[in-house]
């Protein structure tokens, strides 16, 4: 059973958004998507600066058997990138929501909106 | 029944464990009129017959001493490079996916990306890819990926020819543009452009088409300079002697591509070859074909297996970076047992010899009646002759004396009409040398 | 501990580099490749060998790889000086007996498969069909056709597919199977158009059987202007019974390396001859061997096919592959191709029989295996959480290498079997017998599967450890 916090909200790609207030968004792929995938070997994430659309390619997330797509959750520019996954992409999997964070995203206040909540994606994320 | 065991007994045994009579009715569900029975194939041979037919169709091929070169080389290749490369184990293996049931294979490889990584100065090698033409037109596409953008690849014009025709075959599928870089008729060599356009990347042939060794830091300093990758094209022997692409210029070449035929694999009228290709690490997940990596096995034991399988078709399907499944394993085995068994004393050993020997040769030519040297650049182990007669008419007439006596020019539409690319390797003897000259002097008599 | 090649150096005198060559193009430092003596490089390789399956040791059925007998004259054959020491530039007088081979075998292929033309260039199996998809990009262009830039492909096509139709610059469209394996007519019918180049197919397909209205399916692609590409992959199930040019297809490839038992070698070489029907004929890629009307050889160049797709590789394809393939199927003649077949089908539909005898469910039971079927063990995977996976590594303790797992994604934990018709009834019954005793440890002792192998030299390999740390190259 994975583990889908209750104060996040989720992109039906599997990615999960934390809103860090004053129009900031953390981003990163949920334990569901990282047990799919199992053991992260290289994430490409876009860097600081880039502009994201949401439902778009955005990068790469690569695993031993895998190579999946990372969609942006939402529309706006990147301002951090979680640099680290580089030598440890094995936080995806240990700490998705917590080490294993991917960027954090300047986006506007209505950029969450058409996400889905904990309990909605707890349907679709059901094996 | 040639190679197929079973019996009367034994194939009715089998045929009533499924429930049929004949084996016609494993076939009922395809449609009759799809069976045919009627094909317009011979009968078959015994395996006596079949040998006393194809060692006739094998004597019919003409024996010539070989003085052609053109990314195809005649050398000695040691007698264990086959008697091991062709031992059931690694003949008939299969890919190494099953990585604990193909240790040997695995390590052979492993063992491979490490020589071409010496050899070539640069960090990480793939595991090959089908020949040097065929590898060149994979690494443009990967400089392209690398860059980005709709940009061209910069091609020079004494780059081979024959490569050249598989650049515009296989990149023209994708309408990548490949913007010609001319070379100085006079002195054989690259004439840079004033600008790189739009260029992702400059291939630089090291030595180029007419046998001629290009100023390779000059030229990967100016791809630099303009934002270009710089692609090396080299022979792998030849970097037994000459400086390594990973140290060319200021930065190093980034990738280095070539055909890897010189290294223990026979000519066999034009393959079954391999290409090789080399780059940064940091570029490692860009790089198409197979790669090898050294781990361990859940006892801490050291082992070998197949990584960043992500990048290949069987998992990233029409994303991948390349559409290369089978890839040339039976030659790099051959290729890599090659440069144990040489070392890198006999490989440099072989290099110089085959060096001296076109020094030599180019000599002893320029001393007949009617022929010049058109260019005075430095070489490896090919030049150029420029004949009185056409190069064509000479080559087809000392047929005649046993000798494949070079690569008339004007086939590949360069040079002039007497142009003939000549290359000797170590196998030839200094009585060879005099032997191609007295023929040349002889049939330039007559012609 | 392994041994490494670089444990095996000497010390040897420095080699003086040529100085008519300038200094600045050559090496600053010696070459440090090591330098064994001959007995170690002997001994290293062999050993080597050693720890490897092989179809020469191992019993091998490998799904859609067709892991058959490699016989031993064909190497020897193709191994005559009078072929190893051929220069490709060699003029034609120099190598009619060479060029005799290929215009043989260039003639049966297009016999064997109900085609008008080949080329025998293509270097593996995806580069066949990266000519193939090429050739209908060509052919649609020569038409004035340019609006036809997508293929259809079956989403449990082998992977070298989509790869090869984007390579070629098309965009691909998946289309799906059916729960009995066929292919969706609906959504074909629904996706054709004018904008469709044409499909991909192979038949047998993928899932190990026949699509049956493999007639109907042409029609309907053929009339909506499109055409048809076979993969050869599954050709053992049909060989010498059933042809693709009668099927329908316009063009194919042939996995020389699988059906005409070349040798696989540890990843290569193949080769991945084209055939094609006679409307495609002027794309063929180059070269392409010819005889003359006074019975003299040749290859064909530019000049006599101008509008062919190009080379592909810079001499005319793996030789020393066609020339193992033109010696097995002048071994097998006329008779010998349709027992291949016969006897393929035989093999598998007798495993597939008695591996459900004791206890393995089928993907298709109410289908005829081709030459090849699927086992699934989501049933293991529900009882012990025993998955495709640790069957594949639990064989391997029995000395008998993983069928294909996994392939085609469609079928949950799936084993794609092919054990090809040189197996004799002994080696398969031994399968069975290994299999059903597999099958009660994954239901009594799943531990011994999820540890396997035991017995090879290495057990489980970090997979991810190897990708992280990415140590390609050594001895350092």
């Amino acid at each position: 059973m994975s583990k889908i916090p209750e104060t996040l909200r989720y992109s039906d790609t599997h990615e999960w958004v934390e809103d860090l207030g004053g129009g900031r968004y953390r981003v990163g792929i949920t334990d569901h998507a990282q047990e799919l995938l199992g053991d992260l070997v290289f994430v490409e994430a876009p860097e600081a600066g880039k502009a994201i659309r949401a439902g778009a390619v955005c990068g790469v997330l690569e695993s031993v058997k895998a190579a999946a797509d990372l969609y942006a959750p939402l529309d706006g520019t990147v301002v951090e990138r979680n640099d680290g996954l580089g030598d440890n992409p094995q936080w995806l999997n240990e700490d998705p929501y917590g080490q294993g964070w991917i960027m954090v995203v300047e986006a506007d206040a209505s950029a969450g909106d058409g996400l889905m909540d904990a309990a909605a994606y707890a349907k679709i994320a059901e094996v | 029944m040639p190679y197929i065991p079973h019996d009367a007994a034994e194939t009715a045994a089998m045929l009533a464990a499924v429930g049929v009579e004949r084996l016609d009715q494993l076939f009922d569900e395809i449609p009759p009129v799809l069976q045919v029975q009627d094909m317009a194939l011979p009968e078959g041979l015994s395996e006596m017959a079949l040998q006393r037919e194809l060692e006739g169709r094998a004597l019919a091929n003409a024996p010539l001493r070989c003085f052609a070169g053109g990314g195809a080389y005649a050398h000695h290749i040691p007698a264990i490079v086959w008697e091991i490369a062709g031992r059931g184990e690694f003949y008939s293996a299969y890919t190494p996916y099953q990585a604990e049931a193909s240790q040997g294979t695995l390590q052979v490889i492993y063992e491979y990306q490490s020589f071409i990584t010496r050899l070539t100065g640069l960090e990480v090698s793939n595991a090959s890819l089908y020949d040097g033409a065929s590898g060149l037109a994979e690494v443009c596409l990967m400089a392209l990926r690398i860059q980005g953008g709709d940009k061209s690849i910069l091609v020079p014009e004494n780059l081979l020819p024959g490569w050249r025709r598989v650049l515009d075959s296989v990149l023209g599928l994708q309408d990548i543009r490949l913007v010609s870089v001319p070379y100085d008729r006079a002195t054989g060599s690259l004439i840079l452009p004033a600008d790189a356009g739009d260029a992702a990347a400059l291939i630089i042939p090291q030595s180029n088409a007419l046998g001629l060794l290009e100023p390779v830091d000059a030229l990967t300093d100016w791809a630099h300079a303009h934002g270009l990758l710089a692609i090396a094209v080299v022979n792998p022997l030849a970097l037994a002697l000459l400086k390594a692409p990973g140290v060319w210029g200021t930065q190093g070449a980034d990738m280095a591509v070539g055909e890897g035929q010189p290294l223990g694999i026979p000519l066999s009228g034009g393959g079954p070859y391999f290409g090789f290709l080399a780059c940064r690490k940091a570029q490692v997940r860009q790089l198409p074909g197979r790669l090898v990596a050294k781990t361990v096995d859940g006892q801490g034991r050291e082992g070998f297996c197949l990584t960043l399988q992500a990048r290949e078709q069987h998992i990233r399907r029409g994303k991948a970076t390349s559409n290369i499944c089978t890839n040339q394993g039976l030659m790099v085995t051959a290729a890599t047992i090659h440069m144990a068994a040489l070392g890198g004393y006999g490989l440099q050993q072989t290099a110089v010899r085959c060096h001296e020997r076109a020094v030599r040769l180019r000599e002893l030519l320029a001393g007949v009646p009617g022929v010049s040297l058109p260019y005075g650049g430095a070489f490896f182990h090919e030049f150029v002759v420029r004949l009185p007669r056409a190069a064509v008419a000479v080559r087809d007439a000392l047929l005649g004396y046993g000798l494949l006596a070079g690569l008339p020019l004007s086939d590949w539409g360069m040079g002039e009409a007497g142009d003939l690319l000549v290359c000797t390797t170590e196998l030839l003897e200094e009585a060879d040398l005099l032997a191609y000259r007295g023929a040349l002097t002889s049939v330039l008599e007559t012609l | 501990m392994s041994d490494s090649i670089f444990d095996h150096d000497h010390h040897v005198p420095v080699v003086a580099l040529p100085s008519d060559i300038p200094a600045a193009l050559l090496r600053k430092t010696p070459l440090n490749l090591p330098n064994p003596a001959e007995l170690e490089v002997l001994r290293h390789y062999t050993r080597l060998s050693q720890k490897n399956f092989s179809i020469d040791t191992q019993f091998y059925p490998l799904g859609s790889c067709t892991m058959k007998y490699n016989p031993r004259i064909a190497h020897t054959m193709a191994a005559l000086p009078g072929f190893a020491r051929l220069h490709p530039d060699t003029p034609a007088q120099g190598m009619q007996g060479l060029l005799q081979v290929l215009w043989e075998l260039q003639e049966w292929l297009a016999a064997t498969t109900g085609m008008a033309a080949v080329s025998l260039t293509p270097a593996a199996g995806a580069q066949g069909e990266l000519a193939g998809v090429a050739m209908i990009r060509a052919y649609h262009a020569a038409h004035g056709d340019h609006g036809r830039r997508k293929m259809l492909i079956p989403t449990a096509a082998h992977g070298t597919n989509p790869a090869s139709a984007q390579m070629a610059g098309f965009d691909v469209v998946e289309i799906p199977n059916l729960a009995d394996g066929d292919l969706d007519m609906a959504f074909l019918d629904q996706h054709l158009g004018p904008d469709i180049a044409g499909i991909m197919l192979t038949n047998p397909s993928t899932l190990g059987v026949f699509e049956r209205r493999i007639t109907e399916i042409a029609a309907r692609v053929h009339g909506a202007g499109g055409l048809l590409y076979y993969d050869g992959a599954n050709l053992n199930a049909i060989l010498g019974r059933v042809r693709p040019g009668q099927m329908g297809f316009d063009a194919m490839h042939l996995n020389l390396h699988k059906t005409f038992a070349t040798p696989h070698g540890g990843g290569g070489p193949g080769a991945g001859a084209v055939a094609v029907q006679e409307r495609l004929r002027p794309f063929l890629p180059l070269p392409v061997v010819a005889r003359e009307a006074a019975g003299a050889l040749r290859w064909l160049d530019e000049g006599d096919l101008p509008r062919s797709i190009g080379r592909l590789s810079a001499h005319g394809g793996n030789i020393g592959v066609l020339l193992r393939a033109h010696a097995y199927l002048r071994r097998l003649g006329r008779a010998g191709v349709g027992r291949v077949s016969a006897y393929a089908a035989l093999n598998a539909n007798y495993l597939l029989r008695e591996l459900q005898r004791v206890g393995y469910q089928a993907a298709f039971p109410e289908r005829r295996a081709s030459h090849e079927f699927i086992l699934s063990v989501s049933d293991l995977q529900k009882a012990t959480g025993i998955r495709a996976l640790d069957v594949a590594k639990r064989l391997l303790d029995f000395g008998i290498h993983a069928p294909t797992v996994y392939f085609p994604q469609l079928v949950p934990e799936c084993l794609l079997i092919e054990p090809t018709e040189t197996e004799s009834k002994a080696t398969l019954d031994r399968f069975v017998t290994v299999m059903a005793q597999i099958r009660r440890e994954a239901l009594e002792q799943p531990e011994l599967l999820r540890e396997a192998p035991h017995h090879l030299p290495v057990g489980r390999l970090d997979e991810a450890l190897a990708a992280r740390r990415l140590d390609v190259a050594g001895g350092l």
